[in-house]
């Protein structure tokens, strides 16, 4: 019996759309049977990858910034008890309420009940990956409030009753003629000559939501950084949809994961330089908008933060994977990824698609979480990530890291080994001792006998046979290397014989 | 439990390790070299590739320059605070399409939304990214203001102009309610090229007054 001592048990984990529901390879599977995706995939990927390098190869001190972004989010973890509190005064000081959501479903009855204190059934929103992963839009419409995304992308993808792809881009996946038939289709009185030119669909986006700016009491929205020392909130955006939400409405509701925080108003010139840059290649992005709680006479009058956990506490616990939450949401590292550049962000499930995806939800829901323990193995280990990435999120260690909760995890449960377990007792058993490989070896010409004339094996049998399904394995070589240079080592000399001895078996 | 007290125990408890928060090493550039001409040139260039329009002029040129830009314009709104000598290219007293704003006396937002253009002044410009910061001092007025009409004309006096960042943010103070605007309203979306002209201004012209 375990003694409860009135702390929580954790970790505990998050929920919402943070799952695959299928596993990796089987989704991804499926959606690179779509050679469009893949065009339009490709096509956009690459044209972000070039920009990103162009601006920031211009910036002489982009590693010292990076440098100073790593830091200032390592401190924020290890101080994040302290900073949490330290923000809720400063933002409540200056007229904002704070609420504490342990998980989706609480930040969604909080948000929910704010939005009926209005009196309103109707919001604007404004993109945001946090209400993203806690499902809002659909708890809203059981509750019958409409919730209208704003920013051009997620309109896109909500017109077609689709799902995003991308977190910065939600609708990297459809190309421009795509986009323009959704709007034909879906759009209320657009017009029927509108053309696939990118400006004339994004003036059709101004047309259509417009008036609901105009006429918004609500605003909903997510926030790229909090400083503690303020209780300063920023958004940054492009289109001014940002803008219209933050400044217009009476009431807005910011929902955000308690990760967010920068200790200092210093530290946003770090951050400031290093996201446009990294998310879309630009060396400035458009808009960004501040606020701090209440100003009067100036934007919303009731201004209100959820401050959310679900899952995020369960990463911080993770001492090898804890970093994964420093992660400001750029994107660059799913542009340059070349998995996710081929099976687009549908296959990864969650929210977080991409390298970040693949470690960030499992590590907030945790690896045995339906399909989620398939993700850390959606990545070839390239590191373009991690070089990539502003804040220096070693991902690919995180990801073998997670492989390896993944495993042990799975030794835990099962009784009887399975064909993975016995390849690897196996393997070991070998590759520990010289003599027992030797013997091994003396196998290969039977390898051969399998290839058959064309001396290529095409089928392996059992877990081996995913290896055989794209590609031949070439006949093994008649005799080993090791057999090889023995015999072209053999040294004249009949008392000195150095390639025998280093075949010593190694004693313990 | 409440669900505050729950998640800062939760947080508490997964850093049961105690990790050491790092110094931060601050060896990225806090200031430029940049003398006035060079700020200046460099800014333009910035802006004109985020296609904005912009002009250089004198301090007295300001208001013709104004009235010039203003001269298509139905309507256009100033925030009381504008600096009244930089409309004494428009007719100063009765110019019937003008009207004012601040936050005693605001326009609704469907009077805004009548509006052609507005003129603000500026807190703080940032040469390296092309970036104007607004900070709702008088002279720029209501947040609302140069959101709403599709036609911003902002005036940046050379000595507000910084070289990076870390020189703009270090001059203005954070609580105020502020607006960065690198360029007229863009989007990425599609297909990851930039386009300009979404909902916030689609015009943005900068009077760059020395
Ligand atoms: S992990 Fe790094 S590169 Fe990827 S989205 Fe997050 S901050 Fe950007």
């Amino acid at each position: 019996m375990s003694t409860y001592l009135g702390m929580p048990s954790i970790p505990v984990y998050g929920t919402g759309n943070l799952h695959a529901s299928e596993s990796f390879p089987k989704a991804a599977h499926r959606e690179l049977g779509n050679a469009q995706l893949r065009a339009n995939l490709g096509h956009a990927t690459h044209t972000i990858r070039d920009k990103r390098i162009a601006v920031v190869s211009e910036l002489p001190d982009w590693e010292q910034l990076r440098d100073a972004g790593s830091a200032i989010k390592e401190s924020v973890m290890a101080r994040l008890p302290e900073l949490l509190e330290q923000f809720e005064k400063t933002f409540t000081a200056r007229g904002g309420v704070i609420h504490w959501a342990r998980d989706a479903t609480e930040a969604n009855e909080i948000v929910a009940g704010l939005i009926r204190e209005t009196g309103e059934t109707e919001v604007v929103k404004i993109k945001s990956m946090a209400t993203q992963e806690i499902g809002l839009n659909e708890y809203l419409e059981e509750q019958g409030i409409a919730a209208f995304e704003t920013d051009l992308a997620e309109l896109i993808v909500q017109l077609d009753h689709d799902k995003p792809s991308h977190i910065l881009v939600p609708a990297i996946h459809k190309n421009r003629s795509q986009v323009r038939d959704i709007f034909l289709r879906e759009m209320e009185g657009v017009d029927p000559d509108l053309t696939n030119e990118p400006a004339r669909l994004a003036g059709a986006a101004r047309a259509h939501l417009r008036r609901k700016f105009l006429t918004a009491k609500v605003a909903v929205s997510g926030a790229n950084f909090a400083l503690a020392d303020s209780g300063t909130l920023a958004v940054v955006e492009s289109e001014g949809n940002g803008r219209m939400c933050l400044t217009l409405p009476e009431t807005l509701i910011t929902v955000m994961g308690v990760e967010k925080l920068l200790p200092t108003w210093q530290d946003l010139e770090v951050f400031m330089q290093l996201l446009p840059r990294s998310s879309t290649g630009e060396r400035m992005n458009p808009y960004t908008s501040l606020w701090t709680g209440v100003t009067e006479g100036d934007g919303p009058q009731n201004v209100h933060l959820v401050l959310l956990d679900n899952g995020r506490s369960a990463a911080l616990a993770d001492e090898k994977g804890r970093s994964a939450l420093h992660c400001i949401r750029c994107s660059a590292c799913m542009n340059v990824c070349p998995v996710y550049e081929r099976t687009g962000g549908h296959a990864y499930g969650s929210t977080y698609p991409g390298p970040i995806g693949a470690i960030l939800s499992p590590l907030m829901t945790g690896i045995q979480a339906e399909e989620n323990n398939s993700l850390p193995y959606a990545s070839s280990l390239c590191g373009a990530c991690y070089d990539a990435c502003p804040v220096k999120i070693n991902i690919p260690d995180i990801l073998v890291h997670l492989r390896s909760v993944d495993v042990d995890s799975k030794r835990g449960k099962k009784k009887i080994p399975t064909q993975m377990d016995v390849g690897m007792n196996a393997a070991s058993w070998a590759l520990s001792s010289g003599k027992r490989l030797g013997l091994l070896e003396k196998g290969l010409p039977l390898g051969r006998l399998a290839a058959g004339p064309d001396k290529k094996i095409t089928k392996l049998p059992g877990i081996a046979a995913g290896w055989t399904q794209s590609r031949d394995i070439p006949a093994p070589p008649s005799q080993s290397f090791r057999d090889w240079w023995k015999k072209e080592h053999r040294t004249p000399e009949p008392d000195a014989a150095p390639a025998a001895s280093q075949d010593q078996e190694n004693q313990p | 439990m409440s669900a505050r007290e729950e998640i800062l125990e939760r947080i508490r408890t997964a850093l049961k390790d105690s990790p050491v928060a790092p110094e931060i090493p601050r060896e990225y550039r806090a200031a430029s070299q940049l003398d006035e001409e060079a700020l200046i040139e460099l800014l333009v260039d910035r802006l004109i590739d985020y296609k904005a329009q912009v002009s250089v002029v004198d301090n007295a040129e300001v208001p013709a320059r104004i009235a010039e830009l203003l001269a298509d314009a139905g309507s256009y709104v100033v925030p009381t605070g504008l600096d009244a000598g930089w409309l004494t290219g428009l007719e100063l007293e009765h110019d019937s399409r003008r009207r004012q704003d601040s936050a005693a006396a605001p326009l609704s937002v469907a009077e805004l939304d009548g509006i052609d253009a507005v003129v603000t002044g500026s807190a703080v410009a940032v040469a390296e990214t092309g970036t104007i910061i607004l900070d709702g001092s008088p002279n720029q007025g209501r947040r609302a203001i140069t959101l709403v009409p599709d036609h911003h004309i902002c005036i940046v006096k050379t000595t507000d102009i910084t070289g990076i960042l870390p020189e703009a943010m270090r001059r203005i103070d954070g609580t105020r309610p502020l607006t960065m605007i690198s360029g007229p309203s863009a989007t990425s979306d599609i297909e990851l090229e930039r386009v300009e002209g979404v909902h916030g201004p689609r015009k943005l012209d900068v009077i760059i007054a020395r």
